[in-house]
């Protein structure tokens, strides 16, 4: 089968208890310039147990077509009956771009397909376009056109590659949430809508889920936030948190924190910015007691403004900062909620 | 019970990254460690050997240097360890890369394979997930709890906002984070004894049901295009004011930005 006979650009549309994730959205947002530089269309793939009525929503987000796959064994997110729906899928419809989310389903189910359709994936992209591979021709080695290529961080944000798939096909890559741009949803909006069921067989591969325990919290997703206010280390203890809480408050954001925080407990995981934790990108950025390890950095760094405070003016963070102030955050935090709760009042 | 942990040498990137004049890296001027997230993993395995019994080998692919850690892996309390290194297998992708690796393990017995979820040079979380897919076997990726439960495993799987109680029969692959544990450290005793035993060490000959188009550079679906130092955001302002000017100072550029 030549490469050329794969068309179009799919995505997975991650749903978890039967309401799409935000980054099924960001996908499909980047597919529709895939699609537009390729001439072709988009394609979501939707798989879950009563999931049909939820492709509407993924048209008003830019699916031109939405293959549903639905089963009571995809009802709750398992590696295997989900890596048979998405695999018979691309089997069967031959996408030539497959985009998943690099979530903790995705960068599970990503791997497994790929392995199973035998072609290449790349993780964790930040950048995709199309383009020629090799990038410069090289003599003696054709240059393909039409190729997706990836770029992603490495070696903890340190480096940069761009990679292509030149030789198989579906070009795959997992693509990090909160970098690609949604588009503004288009009301009423209809995409085709297929059903396909592959048929499903319990085997040896299929796990068992025992319990479901969904972390209690009443917060934001820090993902969402326009003004984060991040602590780190520096910040002292569990409790000083409150300090950070409220400037927040007072400015309308929400509280996050760097990995050290969460490694002593006094924060929980989801609130975590960085390689590990989440990337970010708000419209204001405070690292309060924030070294700026490259692991953090890589997860705030495209905040569109960036205020650091550090009692130390060797801090990397003031390397990224558009505004750094070297001082003692427990005597500016509390002067700064005071100050902006006066300003905001007299509006 | 027979374990498998995989392991991998990678570059410390905690220090920041030396690059050559070329900008290719400079790996001989960074400490190679024993991939933290993998670390975890062989942790989680040598605590399911002191409560359970079992027989621990860990394996690793890479360069001759790379015993390194399987000695280190040893000394913590590992079994035995296997080296498979060989010049077709290097410039592999996740793909090739887990084609040997299981490749390398369908000579071996096992019950439970633990990975790390992902190494700190190339952060992908592929190679576990793909292993298990070469061996017809079933993941647990993002385990930060394991128990044994007669012929299955029962982990705790991590997601984003909550986790799932997953139980699967053996044998099966688990990725292991590094927030699962802390790992033992060496002992002197342990040091002396890994460096007194023979590491198995594997080539291209000895990969099981493993075809030459699926390995190294070669055998990679993915190329790389293009790679760079990134190419950050130039430092802003800093400044060093006494408190009352600190807030005047944020409260005036909130201002100029209209966040206020």
């Amino acid at each position: 089968m030549s490469l050329e006979e794969y068309k179009g650009v799919y995505v997975f549309a991650q749903q978890v208890d039967n309401e799409i994730s935000s980054i099924a959205f960001e996908l499909l947002g980047k597919a529709k310039d895939l699609a537009k530089d390729l001439n072709t269309d988009v394609t979501a793939v939707l798989l879950g147990s009563g999931v049909k009525d939820l492709a509407d929503k993924l048209a008003e987000y830019g699916a031109d077509k939405v293959i549903v796959v639905d089963d009571p064994e995809l009802k709750v997110y398992r590696t295997e009956p989900y890596a048979h729906a998405l695999s018979s899928v691309i089997n069967k419809y031959k996408p030539e771009i497959v985009l998943v989310g690099a979530t903790a389903i995705g960068r599970d189910l990503g791997p497994r397909v790929s392995a199973r359709v035998a072609t290449g994936l790349t993780a964790d992209c930040t950048v995709l376009e199309i383009g020629d591979f090799p990038l410069q021709p090289v003599p003696g080695q054709e240059q393909k056109h039409n190729q997706l290529l990836m770029t992603r961080p490495a070696f903890g944000g340190n480096t940069i590659a761009t990679i292509a798939c030149p030789d198989n096909r579906p070009q795959m890559a997992t693509v990090r949430a909160g970098v690609m741009q949604k588009i503004e949803p288009i009301k009423g909006a209809k995409a085709v809508v297929e059903e396909y069921n592959p048929g499903f067989t319990p085997d040896h591969k299929y796990v068992e889920i025992l319990d479901v325990v969904k972390a209690v919290t009443d917060t934001v997703d820090i993902m969402d936030a326009k003004i984060l206010v991040s602590g780190g280390r520096g910040v002292g203890s569990p409790e000083n948190f409150k300090i950070l809480e409220d400037l927040a408050e007072v400015i309308g954001g929400t509280v996050s924190c760097s990995r050290a925080v969460v490694d002593a407990g006094w924060k929980p995981k989801d609130l975590q910015v960085g390689q590990t934790g989440k990337t970010v990108r708000p419209n204001v950025y405070f690292a309060i007691g924030i070294s700026g390890a490259i692991q953090h950095v890589a997860g705030m760094e495209e905040a569109d403004i960036i205020i650091a405070i550090n009692k130390d003016a060797d801090a990397p963070i003031f390397d990224v900062a558009d505004y750094g102030i070297v001082g003692d955050l427990n005597k500016i935090v509390p002067k700064l909620t005071e100050s902006l709760k006066a300003e905001l009042a007299a509006k | 019970m027979k374990i498998v942990v995989c392991i991998k040498q990678v570059p410390d990137t905690k220090g920041g990254v030396k690059f050559n004049p070329d900008g290719t890296l400079d790996r001989g001027a960074m400490l190679a460690i024993m991939n933290p997230d993998d670390k975890a993993g062989l942790e989680a395995a040598l605590r399911l050997k002191d409560e359970y019994g079992a027989e621990v080998t860990v394996i690793t692919m890479g360069l001759p240097k790379a015993e390194e850690v399987l000695r280190e892996a040893m000394a913590m309390g590992a079994d035995k360890g296997i080296l498979v290194t060989d010049r077709v297998l290097g410039g592999a992708d996740t793909w090739a890369t887990s084609t040997t690796v299981a490749g390398a393990i369908r000579n071996l017995e096992y019950d439970l394979i633990i990975t790390g979820r992902q190494a700190i040079d190339g952060d992908t979380a592929q190679v576990g997930p793909q292993i298990s897919e070469h061996l017809d076997i079933p993941v647990i990726s993002y385990a930060q709890n394991i128990k044994i439960e007669g012929d299955s495993v029962v982990v705790e799987r991590q997601y984003e906002d909550r986790y799932h109680v997953v139980k699967a029969k053996m044998p099966c692959l688990i990725t292991a984070l590094s927030e699962l544990n802390e790992p033992r450290y060496m002992t002197p005793g342990g040091i002396f004894d890994a460096y007194q035993q023979e590491i198995t060490v594997w080539g291209r000959a000895d990969l099981k049901d493993v075809d030459d188009s699926n390995l190294g550079l070669k055998g990679s679906p993915t190329k790389i295009a293009k790679a760079s130092d990134k190419v950050r955001k130039g430092a802003g302002e800093k400044v060093t004011l006494d408190p009352d000017e600190s807030v005047s100072y944020i409260v005036d550029k909130l201002k100029v930005k209209h966040v206020i």
